[in-house]
């Protein structure tokens, strides 16, 4: 059912990574990211494997559920790999026809490769091991100084997650507003793009109007609930560290250290 | 002292044209006086477009009177310095129970109030149970809102409304979404919290079976109150009430029918216990469906 | 001829853990120019019954006839199915769109490929029936009254001149007098139109009313099927799952459990009060109070 679907891809179990503070794997992810571009020696790549491979074992989550992350943009992969494959300048390996491989090329690309795979397999292990909702809570906090510059860090968070909340709802309205105007005879499937295109006004006008209606209800609701925004709120579950996270903080920093020493050693 | 009195309360609607010039005015409330005491359990009916909805937003300070006053527990509602003690004395239920829910999780959606108000997260924590408890969803803690029946979610709007602490609460159509198990359960909740927490409850509502329990009934009509007394006192009135194109009980209409054809049988009948008695029968205790 | 439903089965996400049986093995007929309720509490798999007779929603298993043919044949027109066995949903009033009242009744005549001057009669006469006056034709549907609304867009369905129609909890939020003016309109178009109706309800006390016939769902099966009296005299088992008889029911087994020797099957006030004044001997007030009928 349309209802079951659940944004990000949450794999609901028990497990270290589970349990681990959002704050941890956001900056976790985001600096693993960064230094994935980084290092760009066999070492340094075996070394970040390795940390990803802890991490996917400490997080119990089954190699296929990672796996499915990497299928869907399998083809954006392969088209970043070919071109860097074939259009990079160098010292040619291989020539056939109107392409040449060369040897900058295929470690080029090779590189690229794992430096992407490494990357989605890192941000999907985040999203099913962290819930939509820590995850909103996280970036609340991690962004809590821009607060300074004046940026709705708040009101930002707020909106996405009202955005889960609603996403399932919109999705179940749209399939309900798509089956009744079946029922009177419209046809979404068939027909050229330009009739498709057309055939989707009497869905979106629908399932338009019925959001802003739904907007407007919950800002009356928000407010006779005493929502104010963001000033003077207190937490029902306030982010706090724990020993295991500052130790979470103190492996990074070590994996993140030994990188850069690889880098700079140049091995 | 009243916990809700309105004094002459008028709102009129401004109509705009599409370039949003004002076209013209609709009165939706027109010289409304209300007196709500502290524990009462009061019934507002009205058929739609009799302004009981609009009544029901002056009483959250979620609309201002045109003309007249709103009084809450002693505050004018617009008096700005005191818009909060109002939104938290006072707590509102809606009609839709899915565009009501704030949180993901039921138990974060309880909390909602609480964190709005600035309570400690311990006290957040004790409020959610209570509340969730008071209503009978307190297993439900962990389920995703998405999951759960019409009924359940109005329950779980309730108990984000408790967790408020508020004197009294204002339910604006809760059932008029639900099937008749969802508006049982919700009938329920409401009643216990009055009964149990003596928490005064304004329920809004076109279905009469849900008056019937009410300490007093307002009904409205054209932005007026038409007819206003205790559930007995009202329903007696059923041509009245049909002309109000308003439902009563069907016992009441069956005695006013019987009443018709002769039978000496009072006015105002609100179970078949009563029609028992009146015509001299022996009734055996049975449950009504609504017990 | 009307609807056959053969040994029909439906399953949500068949095939993985969550698989659940929505439908099952459902077997009965909807022959022409009955008007039938549809009785079941929610998630009694009532809408999902009723999306498959229009081809909305395909039966894992078994089969369904509209006039002897099985609507999931090969070629099976679906467009043609849908224009014969119209459907209303739940808060039809959602499906709203266009500009004015006319040309969203249209939709669905345009739909069925009809030219400008015969589906423009055709939304015409529907709005007629459905007591939409004149006046409300070029106005926006969202500028309507919430009664309104739902009368256009049942006009929407209705222009699709189907021969079954099938209305999905229609009253469902209206007030009294709105859900009076819809089961009227009805019961009129039963009588004027000769169509089949199918209507599916909460509420006893309005199947009770107009229906000639009633099923009962539960847990995706049809439980009774017979006519209101019938159905209503099967009280407990109602009451096990979740549903109940009319409020008259209960009112005259009270009296009848009080000592007063009347029928406990009436379903209307009217009813009950004939049936209640036919026994004037037996009733003691009566008697003090003087009989002056």
């Amino acid at each position: 059912m349309l209802k079951d679907v659940t944004l990000g891809q949450y794999y609901q179990t028990d497990s270290w990574m589970h349990r681990l503070d959002p704050r941890v794997k956001l900056l976790g992810t985001l600096s693993y990211i960064i230094i994935l571009f980084v290092v760009n020696s066999v070492p340094g790549y075996l070394v970040c494997g390795a940390f990803l491979l802890v991490c996917v074992l400490l997080s119990r989550v089954p190699f296929g559920y990672i796996l499915r992350g990497l299928k869907t943009i399998m083809v954006l992969l392969l088209i970043t790999v070919l071109f860097n494959l074939f259009l990079t300048p160098g010292e040619p390996l291989v020539s056939f026809w109107k392409f040449t491989i060369t040897k900058e090329g295929l470690t080029f690309s090779i590189k690229m490769a794992v430096r992407l795979i490494f990357l989605i397999i890192a941000s999907t292990l985040m999203t099913l091991t962290t819930s939509p909702n820590q995850l909103t809570d996280a970036l609340e906090s991690v962004l809590g100084p821009l607060k300074k510059l004046h940026v709705p860090v708040h009101e930002i968070s707020m909106m996405m997650s009202i955005a889960l909340r609603f996403i399932p709802i919109l999705m179940e309205e749209t399939d309900k507003i798509m089956k009744a105007q079946m029922a009177r005879g419209a046809d979404f499937d068939s027909g050229n793009l330009i009739n498709k295109i057309k055939a989707m006004v009497p869905l979106l006008v629908p399932l338009f109007i019925s959001a802003f209606r739904r907007a407007n209800d919950l800002a009356m609701a928000m407010e006779a609930r005493c929502y104010h925004g963001g000033e003077g709120r207190t937490k029902m579950k306030p982010l706090v560290y724990r020993k295991g996270d500052v130790g979470a903080y103190g492996v990074l920093c070590a994996f993140l250290a030994a990188c850069i020493v690889i880098r700079v050693m140049g091995v | 002292m009243e916990i809700v009195k309105t004094i002459k309360l008028i709102h009129d609607y401004i109509v705009r044209d599409e370039e949003g010039n004002e076209t013209g005015k609709v009165r939706a409330i027109d010289g409304v006086d209300l007196d709500v005491a502290p524990g009462q359990f009061i019934a507002v009916l009205g058929h739609n477009g009799s302004g009981k909805s609009t009544l029901a937003k002056h009483l959250n300070a979620l609309l201002y009177p045109t003309e007249g006053q709103v009084i809450l527990d002693g505050f004018d509602t617009t008096d700005e310095s005191h818009l909060w003690d109002i939104r938290q004395e006072a707590g509102m239920v809606f009609q839709n129970p899915d565009n009501q829910i704030i949180g993901q999780v039921v138990e974060e959606d309880v909390g909602f109030g609480p964190e709005n108000m600035g309570v400690p997260t311990k006290e957040i924590w004790e409020r959610v149970e209570e509340s969730l408890k008071a209503v009978g969803m307190w297993e439900f803690r962990k389920k995703s809102p998405n999951r759960l029946s019409g009924g359940q979610k109005q329950r779980v709007s309730i108990a984000g409304v408790i967790a408020m602490h508020p004197k009294c609460i204002i339910m604006d159509e809760p059932t008029a979404m639900l099937d008749p198990s969802g508006r049982h359960e919700v009938i329920r909740a409401a009643r216990a919290l009055n009964q149990v927490e003596h928490i005064t409850i304004i329920l809004i509502t076109h279905y009469m079976e849900e008056a019937i329990y009410a300490d007093k009934v307002f009904v409205m009509d054209e932005g007026k109150i038409a007819l206003q007394g205790t559930p007995r006192e009202v329903f007696s009135q059923v041509d009245r009430m049909k002309e109000l194109h308003l439902d009563v009980p069907q016992v009441t209409l069956l005695a006013h029918e019987l009443r018709k054809a002769g039978l000496p049988i009072p006015e105002g009948i609100l179970t078949s216990r009563e029609l028992a008695l009146a015509l001299g029968l022996q009734p055996k205790e049975t449950g009504s469906a609504w017990d | 001829m009307g609807l056959k439903i053969e040994d029909i089965t439906y399953t949500y996400e068949s095939g993985t853990a969550m698989s659940v049986n929505a439908l099952n093995h459902i077997t009965t007929e909807i022959p022409d120019g009955q008007f039938i309720g549809l009785i079941g509490h929610t998630g009694s798999g009532k809408s999902t019954f009723v999306q498959m007779l229009n081809g909305l929603l395909k039966a894992s298993s078994g089969h369904i006839y509209y006039n002897g043919e099985d609507i999931d044949g090969d070629g099976y027109d679906k467009k043609a199915l849908r224009a014969n066995v119209g459907l209303v949903f739940q808060y039809p009033e959602n499906q709203l769109f266009e500009a004015d009242v006319l040309t969203d009744v249209e939709f669905g005549p345009k739909n069925l490929g009809l030219n400008e001057s015969a589906r423009k009669a055709r939304a015409e006469k529907a709005l007629n029936l459905v007591g939409l006056s004149e006046k409300y034709w070029k106005a926006s549907p969202f500028d309507l009254s919430g009664g309104q609304k739902r009368r256009a867009a049942i006009a929407g369905v209705l222009a699709m001149e189907p021969k079954i129609l099938i209305l999905d909890e229609p009253t469902a939020g209206l007030d009294p007098r709105g859900r009076d003016e819809i089961l009227g309109l009805v019961r009129d178009m039963k009588n004027q139109l000769d169509m089949t109706i199918l209507l599916v309800s909460h509420s006893m006390e309005d199947v009770a009313e107009y229906v000639d016939r009633i099923l009962v769902m539960n847990a995706g099966q049809i439980m009774l099927d017979g006519t209101p009296r019938e159905v209503f005299s099967h009280v407990s088992e109602l009451e096990a799952v979740g549903l109940a008889a009319p409020q008259m029911t209960y009112i005259m087994r009270d009296l009848a459990a009080a000592g007063l020797p009347v029928r406990t099957d009436c379903l209307t006030v009217e009813e009950a009060a004939a049936e209640i004044l036919s026994h004037r001997d037996a009733i003691p007030a009566a008697e003090k109070g003087g009989s002056h009928a």
